[in-house]
């Protein structure tokens, strides 16, 4: 079905982290951007659709007043809205948006630090953009904060903070089908595998609290209201939103699932994992019969590594790309 | 990232550094030059090195939260622990003892199958190490309240949280690729440095196998798929023992230098082919000296 494209280099390897890879297609450019986090710097690189043209960037953390900064970086990753793009980054010290292509930071909200270590972990993780206005960020105590973001402008503010997951939020995402007819607008996940199902607006609404099973979830995707998660024990569960009904349980991976992304305009569904595994499903659902088929596609073993970051680098799931912990390339993939 | 890493990084790196000096020890013990290691002597550094390491002050210290060492901190805390015996290493061969430990922690932390086996990999070294100073009973019974506080610490600790650990853990090893022979040898890490990782084998306990899709009606289960895998996996038989003894089950964290050569505990050079392989080469010449050949 897909077969392996020449890789692009990237300045330093991809850390060990969760959806650790983020794409951006600007198409009027015919360009695809790709961020891979690297400890506490992101690697940004730019390719140009015929393969010809790379341009590297690398941004680092911050902290406080300094520019620069060792804190970690947790995640990066592209907001897409309606009036603008950026690029946002959570960190052991905070959140950063930068403009999409990188070249000036735009906000940065500092985290509540402990003058003293306290055993628990102070970090921010989870990215999702929220129609129309909205970007979140979860964060290590499990609150979820919403951003107000003007079309644009630096003047983002902190519009909300949402306290309904007690442990750390693991991932986030909203609804990518475009419908407007989907109730559900963004669902977070945590390190209990909780899954909270929430409507966005001026106050967001919390739909529904789905339980986990005592295993983290560390991925998740929303499509036409069916939540897609991906656990700690290589399963992959999807779910009706807002009803939290279970559909189908996949044994899809031998360990630690890290990424999921779906192709919203054809279904296709990604998933990676530790065990050097990378599969492609496919997804259809009936809303006649509210129900949810689940098809196993394709399987592509990366020899020797194990996986951090998967996304499909177009809306219809032609190509994907991957990232591994240690390698310092961005592995790719087309459709035969 | 996690502020519960500390401990279990010093143990493990201590754990190797234990097993790599006792091995090369050995290796000396049957020269016949004058000022040679016994196995008196041997014994009287683990033993030292062990106290060291688990001294109820140096616990107490690592034991509260706290960020991660940088290599170079680790580097001189890991010097003293091994200068509290007799044996004295220069810096190049502190530097190539570094690079074994170090490369041995990162296997068994890249090949570990759930977070959790972080913690079964840490009890496989205090085990072993309890076996190499089994002669003193105090510091067994040292060994094993070292044992007690860490599972008071870590057993309540979630799969997510051992998880940010080990993620602490591999940002630290980060890049690391030096070639170690043994590994080579034994075919557990590439030419390139790469670790080899299996595709077959026991999922972790409690994991299913890869390969069925279970479909609900009403929170009840109405049918079973398959899908082709690619690999074979199989399931898990029993869990491992999390107490102070028992079945480990996982083999990460055990001494693989206690029934190998001396010439195993080497590092190789970490850059071009073309270079000729170093070698941590302990050579004796006054009591209590190693130096490079």
């Amino acid at each position: 079905m897909y077969h392996k494209e020449k890789s692009i280099q990237i300045k330093s390897s991809a850390s060990a982290l969760y959806n650790n890879l983020s794409v951006l297609r600007i198409a009027p450019r015919c360009l695809t951007y790709f961020t891979v986090v690297h400890a506490n710097v992101v690697n940004m690189v730019s390719a140009s659709w015929d393969s010809l043209n790379y341009s590297h960037r690398q941004l680092q953390s911050k902290e406080g007043s300094v520019a620069t900064s060792s804190s970690l970086i947790m995640q990066a990753a592209w907001c897409v809205l309606p009036s603008r793009d950026l690029l946002v980054l959570t960190s052991q010290k905070g959140i950063q948006m930068y403009e999409s292509d990188g070249s000036i930071m735009v906000y940065w909200h500092a985290l509540d630090t402990p003058e003293t270590p306290t055993a628990k972990a102070v970090f921010a993780r989870g990215i999702a953009a929220v129609w129309e206005k909205y970007i979140c960020v979860g964060v290590s105590s499990g609150s979820v904060l919403v951003f107000d973001v003007p079309s644009k402008g630096s003047n983002i503010t902190l519009s909300e903070v949402l306290e309904e997951h007690k442990e750390a939020i693991t991932d986030m995402a909203s609804e990518c089908s475009g419908s407007l007819e989907c109730i559900a607008d963004l669902v977070s996940a945590d390190d209990s595998g909780l899954l909270c199902m929430w409507k966005s607006g001026e106050d967001f609404q919390l739909l529904n609290k789905i339980p986990g099973f005592d295993t983290s979830c560390s991925s998740v995707k929303l499509w036409k209201g069916t939540v897609i998660a991906g656990y700690g024990t290589g399963q992959i569960r999807l779910y009706e939103g807002v009803t939290g009904v279970l559909h189908a349980e996949v044994n899809a991976h031998a360990r630690w699932i890290y990424s999921l992304d779906i192709a919203p305009f054809t279904g296709l569904l990604l998933s990676a994992a530790e065990d050097s595994w990378v599969r492609v499903w496919h997804l259809t659902l009936t809303p006649e019969t509210n129900s949810v088929e689940i098809e196993h596609m394709y399987n592509e073993c990366i020899t020797d590594t194990q996986m951090c970051g998967a996304k499909f680098c177009d809306g219809d799931g032609y190509a994907f790309a991957v990232t591994g912990y240690d390698l310092s390339e961005i592995i790719r993939y087309t459709q035969a | 990232m996690s502020q519960r890493t500390l401990p279990l990084l010093i143990i493990n790196l201590g754990g190797e550094m234990l097993y790599i000096l006792d091995q090369r020890l050995r290796a000396q013990d049957d020269k016949t030059q004058r000022g040679c290691w016994t196995e008196g002597d041997r014994k009287r550094v683990m033993n030292d090195i062990a106290a060291t390491l688990f001294s109820k002050m140096f616990l107490e210290e690592i034991l509260k939260p706290q960020d991660v060492f940088t290599h170079r901190a680790l580097r001189t805390v890991l010097t003293r622990i091994a200068h509290a015996s007799i044996m004295r290493l220069n810096p190049a061969s502190m530097d190539k003892l570094y690079d074994l430990m170090t490369m041995a922690f990162k296997y068994q932390i890249v090949l570990c199958p759930r977070p959790r086996d972080l913690l079964l990999i840490t009890f496989n070294h205090t085990d072993s190490i309890k076996g190499l100073v089994r002669d003193s009973h105090n510091l067994v019974n040292q060994i094993n309240e070292a044992q007690r506080q860490l599972i008071e610490l870590y057993t309540p600790l979630s799969d997510g949280e051992f998880q940010l650990i080990r993620h602490t853990l591999l940002v630290l090893f980060q890049d690391m690729q030096t070639r170690v022979s043994i590994f080579l040898q034994e075919k557990i890490q590439n030419p390139n440095g790469r670790f080899v990782l299996s595709t077959s084998g026991p999922v972790p306990y409690g994991y299913e196998v890869p390969g069925s899709i279970r479909w609900f009606t009403k929170g009840q289960e109405v049918r079973r798929t398959v899908f082709p895998r690619g690999e074979n996996y199989t399931r898990a038989l029993h869990d491992a023992s999390f107490d102070l003894s028992g079945d480990r089950v996982t083999r990460l964290g055990t001494n693989m230098y206690s029934e190998a050569s001396p010439e195993d505990s080497q590092a190789s050079d970490t850059s071009n082919s073309t270079r000729k392989q170093k070698q941590v080469d302990l050579q004796c010449k006054h009591p209590g000296t190693f130096k490079d050949s």
